[in-house]
């Protein structure tokens, strides 16, 4: 453990303090929504949800929330993903683990949603 | 940086743990093992969430859901449906006329507090002093020791009002004050972590769950009267309380937070810990000083006051557990804040252990001045059973009883004091219409006999002649006159007793006299125990 020297050491070590907990905060930049039904799992949602978060861990973006749905929509468009950011929410279908690191990257981390993927787009 | 998307929050209270948490968190990690989800899910042990009757207690981040009464047998369906597939499991809510409250700020019991001590309790990990940062830790001690001068942190717990939340209530700002105008080089800060009150656990769950608001708030006390050693006097019974101390001051030190130069100024302080071996008298200042110098644990006469000549002889402030873990909070959000909430004479928040006859037993913490039949029914729930609600215990062995007809009485140091009763320091046991009062007058006497230290003959003496009066009125032998044989020695000994135990042992006999003085009279006049709690030997005879 590094001493904490000055009040600007203090303040740098309560901000990444205060980043690794943004799952218990009020709330986050993004709200990512998975559906985790029987049939989202059997359609793959697990390595989507997998590769998801490795590709956050990445870019170490934490100010993030994510929450598990049983379903999100019809089965025949599992794995199913809603990110929620910048007050709009963006619903993408049939999302494969390489379709979750760009969403990930992309929209997640940078704020543009993938267009070509995106199915739904609606104000919070 | 590591991503997890649940956090899952173990209440690591001391009544969690003994109600088995610690084997239901064990399946429920071999549980995320099986289902490969132990780099999705974190698990921490927090400090005491409150509802300690419904434990274990377990809070799952993002949304929050609370889950109760688990049983190792729970944590299977708990990872199957909600962790793996996000199905929040219902049957293990909190319910209530058959309403389920999935998250904990829905209950009503946890909407209607207002948490300043326990601000962190069971919200993080007890144990990592990275989150207690994170929760704004340690920004108070900083804010002091750069931006203020003792005298302004001093000016400043002053002006918010604050009260010694061990019993008395005396202001915490004049006693640092006193502390700072004292004289002398070396001064001592004093943590007094001796909780003894039958039924009361307000400062261990303070210790257990949030450890370092304790010692910050002990930095910031020592700073403002010049103080460069602490001492936390904590009884070995609280193992728990003990090891999260240990652990805390520990990290502290790591990260230069306790040490010399804290922050790179020129402010030093560390602290020392002591355990105490349980006796009720060493919660008393001056023989919690005799007790730490290795002397036996005596009161003596005041004064002189511990501000004066305290530990070792020197300039001591002696404040309790919940005082000090308020002070950051004062400091960092300012004594404005503070003032707003409680009453004018009675500034803030105090926390309470709820026991007895309430439906949903626990730590609680209201705005002082809130009614007693709040804090009872709104927050508790209520008496079990459909019974009826007689009166309800302040201030343990050293109270009384608040009666029926005053349910509505703000609870706070001067509304509780005009009812002959204090505020003490938090234990609150609701009764219910079948508890005799003389009976719990007798069980609170036979406590301070066994805990009167033996110095002064009225508290030695007199509190065993007014047990053997109520043993012998609980057992059918009571004559006329009794009862102003306990009124006549009861005022005697509070005026006369050395020290804050023997003041205050007559207080349970004399509020019940008070307030039940029927049911006293029913026992000697009728040989009857109106709630048939006491075996009256006419009774037994009658029958045989």
């Amino acid at each position: 453990m590094p001493k904490i020297n000055t009040l600007d050491d203090l303040k740098k070590l309560r901000e990444s303090a205060q980043a690794a907990l943004k799952t218990r905060a009020a709330e986050a930049k993004a709200r990512v929504r998975v559906s985790m039904g029987t049939a989202g799992i059997a359609a793959g949602a697990r390595e989507s949800l997998k590769a998801l978060m490795g590709e956050l861990e990445k870019h170490s973006f934490c100010d993030l929330q994510i929450v598990e749905d049983p379903t999100l929509g019809p089965d025949k468009n599992e794995p199913i993903v809603c990110v929620e950011r910048d007050g709009f929410v963006t619903q993408y279908v049939k999302v494969t683990a390489d379709m979750a690191r760009k969403i990930a990257a992309q929209h997640i981390v940078n704020g543009q949603a993938v267009s070509e993927w995106a199915v739904a787009r609606s104000k919070k | 940086m590591k991503i997890y998307r649940l956090h899952v929050l173990m209440c690591g209270g001391t009544q969690c743990v003994s109600a088995g948490g610690e084997s239901f968190e064990s399946v429920l990690k071999d549980e995320l093992k099986k289902h490969n989800l132990t780099d999705e899910v974190q698990v921490v042990r927090s400090g005491c969430m409150g509802a300690c009757d419904r434990g274990p207690l377990m809070l799952v981040y993002p949304e929050g859901i609370l889950y109760q009464r688990l049983k190792p047998s729970d944590a299977k369906e708990i990872v199957a449906e909600h962790f793996l597939k996000g199905r929040k499991v219902k049957r293990l809510m909190w319910t209530e006329d058959g309403h389920p409250y999935p998250t904990m700020k829905e209950v009503p019991f946890f909407a209607r507090q207002t948490k300043i001590v326990l601000r962190n309790c069971g919200l993080i990990n007890a144990e990592s002093i990275d989150e207690y940062i994170a929760a704004d830790g340690y920004a108070a001690l900083g804010k002091a020791i750069t931006e203020m001068k003792p005298a302004d942190v001093v000016a400043e717990v002053k002006a918010s009002g604050v009260r010694g939340r061990g019993g008395a209530g005396f202001p915490t700002g004049l006693k640092w004050e006193l502390g700072a105008k004292s004289t002398g080089d070396t001064k001592y800060i004093i943590c007094n972590a001796d909780e003894g009150d039958p039924g009361a656990y307000m400062d261990r769950s303070v210790l257990e769950g949030d450890p370092h608001s304790v010692l910050e708030g002990m930095a910031i006390a020592a700073y403002a009267i010049g103080a460069k050693q602490g001492y936390i006097y904590v009884r070995a019974e609280y193992p728990l309380a003990i090891k999260r101390l240990e652990q805390a001051i520990k990290q502290a030190r790591a990260y230069g937070l306790l040490g010399n130069n804290i922050l790179g100024t020129s402010f030093c302080f560390d602290v020392k810990m002591r355990m105490g071996a349980g006796a009720f008298v060493c919660g008393e200042e001056t023989a919690l000083i005799n007790s730490i110098e290795g002397k036996r644990g005596e009161p003596h006469l005041k004064p002189p006051y511990p501000v004066t000549a305290g530990l070792w002889g020197k300039p001591t402030v002696i404040n309790n557990v919940e005082t000090l873990a308020s002070i950051p909070v004062i400091l960092h959000k300012g004594q404005e804040f503070f003032r707003k909430i409680g009453t004018k004479a009675s500034p803030g928040t105090k926390v309470f252990s709820l026991a007895g006859k309430v439906n949903t037993t626990g730590l609680i913490e209201v705005p002082l001045g809130m009614p007693l039949r709040e804090i009872i029914f709104d927050i508790g729930g209520g008496i079990p059973a459909g019974k009826k609600f007689k009166g309800a215990l302040t201030g343990g062995p050293s109270g009384g009883v608040i009666p029926l007809e005053h349910l509505d009485t703000p609870v706070d140091y001067e509304s509780l004091n005009a009812l002959g009763s204090i505020m003490g320091s938090g234990g609150l046991i609701v009764m219910d219409e079948t508890s005799c009062m003389v009976d719990i007058a007798k069980f609170f006497l036979e406590f301070t006999v066994d805990e009167s230290c033996g110095k002064c003959t009225p508290c030695r003496e007199g509190t065993m002649q007014m047990y053997k009066l109520l043993k012998k009125i609980t057992e059918g032998k009571g004559e006329e006159g009794d009862i102003e044989k306990l009124e006549a020695m009861g005022k005697a000994i509070k005026s006369t007793a050395l020290c804050g135990l023997g003041q205050s042992a007559p207080n349970p006999v004399l509020s019940t006299i008070r307030f039940f003085r029927h049911e006293y009279e029913a026992h000697i006049k009728d040989k009857k125990c109106p709630s048939g709690v006491c075996k009256m030997k006419e009774e037994a005879a009658v029958k045989a």
